[in-house]
């Protein structure tokens, strides 16, 4: 997943430099200001440590084998802050020593696999464990779901960099990198698991001490939530689903498309003329509903939560 | 094993590009590779100029123009990524045959599009090659606090590597009792042990001890830093200035390379 120097135009890669210095440069102020004296200089030892874990593979079949890729497991141990600057710095050293992706291209890298992989493992944990509680299950379905969810959504992303380079249309690669990642997420998902209940076992502070955080962390995962939406809201748009199929093989789909009560009508926004805009702005409205459902539900839990406390 | 490509690239030889600023060698590299990416498809005299000047870069360097060429090959699989723009481009086509139940056109703009990327990203990686197998990493750290990366992420780069390589051989280490361990399978291929799910999970407890073992680690670390006098502060040696001697390669190298872009603009 790492793209290297020559496959992005400019126009996208230079663009996602900026967003990943600006918010790798936040997470630098953030943890400096959190984190202890003591713990600063364990970030290079654990970014050491997670550039290490990546060696550690086990066979498949076939020759082929896997391996972590580790922003969910940084996230979950650390939150998603540290997981983002030792992302940075794995990211960067692979870059400019190794040739693991390009130097131009590295921006559009930490965003994908550190900025991206971060926020969604943070979001699927915190909302998987703040609606199921802190069960043992729970804790390990969450873990799962964070790491498979991090490499699929970076592959998403990467997918969509390259189709808006102009190198391959996006319902080629979009299906492509995401029916591969799936697979290779949940190697990333079993891994990332059983390293955590590992660690809960042995070191039950490090995984314990993970409190399910108060709003505004959610406000980043609902962010994160919104952006996993917008990048699926193309694959929508471009391959129509089987209920369209049916409308169209029916011949109703020309009523439906003018009745008053579909409000974003094939995800296209009456008045904006730029379907990709349109689209994008679909996919976040789409998104930000779908977010304040799981968080009314979320809501409603904790409320009933605390009655039954006070009681 | 697919990343076993982990040692330290720096060549420690004598030449006039080893001697050269590690400043003056980030700020042409980055250069050199912004270029390259700015450049439209089909630039290909620029392409031409920018590939002469890194192979006489590779040359002046020592490095040699083969080890160059063999180490810049290790990203090139990604190029596959890249191929379907042969077929799905716009404009006429130049070839059309069938394949399976689909009829395939090979589309001219495809072709020259895909060639450019292939030679924007090998042209690229050659410079990156030249830039570390010149440089050791410390200059490259000094060259980054130059140009304006932050204190505690470059202390926290050089934290990592000097840490890098003693983890990588701890992992090495577990894969081998690991393997001391198991049995192999007599026809390769064959699976063996239980399920993948039960391999992942040995796997995960491997990842799980490495991290313990690396947080154990910086934990020491940390106390060795403190009995030495570290107090939270990052404190750097202050850097030589820019002498003539390394000026004029600077600045003749962006002339070039803003001549390669304007040229590959214009013609």
């Amino acid at each position: 997943m790492h793209i290297p120097d020559g496959f992005l135009s400019p126009s996208v890669a230079l663009p996602l430099w900026g967003v990943s210095a600006g918010v790798s440069g936040y997470a630098l102020r953030r943890v400096s200001r959190e984190l202890t004296e003591r713990e600063t200089p364990i970030i290079g030892v654990v970014a050491a440590g997670i550039f290490a874990a990546q060696m550690l593979n086990f066979p498949i079949a076939g020759g082929t084998s896997g391996h972590l890729i580790g922003t969910a497991l940084a996230t979950l141990l650390f939150g998603p802050w540290v997981a983002i600057l030792i992302l940075t710095c794995v990211l960067s050293i692979q870059a400019l020593v190794f040739q693991d992706g390009g130097l131009i291209a590295l921006g559009a890298n930490i965003f994908n696999m550190g900025i991206l992989g971060a926020l969604v493992a943070y979001a699927v944990d915190q909302t998987l464990r703040g609606l199921f509680g802190g069960r043992r299950g729970a804790r390990s379905a969450a873990a799962f779901l964070a790491g498979w969810a991090a490499v699929v959504m970076g592959a998403l992303a990467t997918g969509l960099e390259l189709a808006l380079s102009g190198l391959v249309p996006a319902h080629v690669v979009l299906p492509a990198m995401g029916g591969i990642h799936a697979l290779i997420g949940a190697v990333e998902g079993l891994i990332t698991m059983s390293a955590v209940a590992f660690l809960a076992t042995v070191r039950r502070e490090l995984v314990a001490e993970r409190p399910v955080a108060g709003r505004v962390p959610l406000w980043i995962a609902g962010l994160a939530m919104t952006l996993i939406l917008t990048l699926l809201a193309p694959i929508a748009s471009s391959d129509p689903d089987g209920l369209e199929r049916v409308a169209k093989d029916l011949g109703f789909l020309q009523a439906a498309r003018r009745s008053p009560l579909s409000l974003l009508p094939d995800y296209a926004i009456p008045g904006l003329p730029n379907p990709a805009l349109a689209t994008i702005l679909a996919g976040i409205l789409g998104a930000l509903l779908v977010f304040g459902l799981v968080m009314a539900l979320w809501l409603g839990r904790r409320a009933r939560r605390s009655e039954k406390a006070s009681r | 094993m697919t990343h076993f490509h982990f040692h330290d690239p720096y060549q420690p030889l004598d030449s006039p590009v080893h001697r050269l600023d590690p400043r003056v060698k980030l700020v042409l590299a980055l250069g050199f590779i912004l270029t390259a990416t700015l450049l439209p498809a089909g630039a290909w005299l620029s392409y031409a100029l920018m590939g002469a000047a890194a192979w006489i870069g590779a040359h002046l360097s020592g490095l040699g123009i083969r080890r160059v060429l063999r180490r810049s090959m290790l990203a090139l699989p990604f190029v596959l990524a890249a191929l379907p723009v042969v077929f799905t481009a716009p404009g006429p086509s130049w070839l059309t045959f069938p394949l399976g139940p689909w009829l395939v056109s090979v589309r001219g703009e495809g072709v020259i599009r895909f060639l450019s990327v292939l030679l924007k990203s090998w042209l690229s990686l050659q410079i990156a090659v030249i830039l570390v197998g010149t440089t050791a990493f410390p200059d490259l750290l000094m060259a980054m606090r130059a140009i304006g990366v932050p204190r505690f992420l470059v202390m926290t780069f050089g934290l990592m590597w000097r840490y890098l390589f003693l983890l990588v051989d701890e992992a090495i280490r577990m894969l081998r009792a690991r393997e001391a361990r198991s049995v192999a399978p007599e026809i390769p291929g064959r699976r063996v042990g239980g399920t993948l799910a039960w391999r992942a999970r040995v796997t995960g407890r491997m990842v799980g001890t490495l991290f313990l073992r690396t947080l154990e680690r910086g934990e020491r670390i940390y106390m060795a830093m403190v009995a030495r006098g570290y107090d939270g502060e990052v404190r750097m040696l202050s850097m030589p200035s820019l002498s003539y001697r390394d000026l004029a390669p600077l600045i003749g190298g962006l002339l070039f390379l803003l001549g390669a872009l304007l040229l590959g603009w214009m013609f």
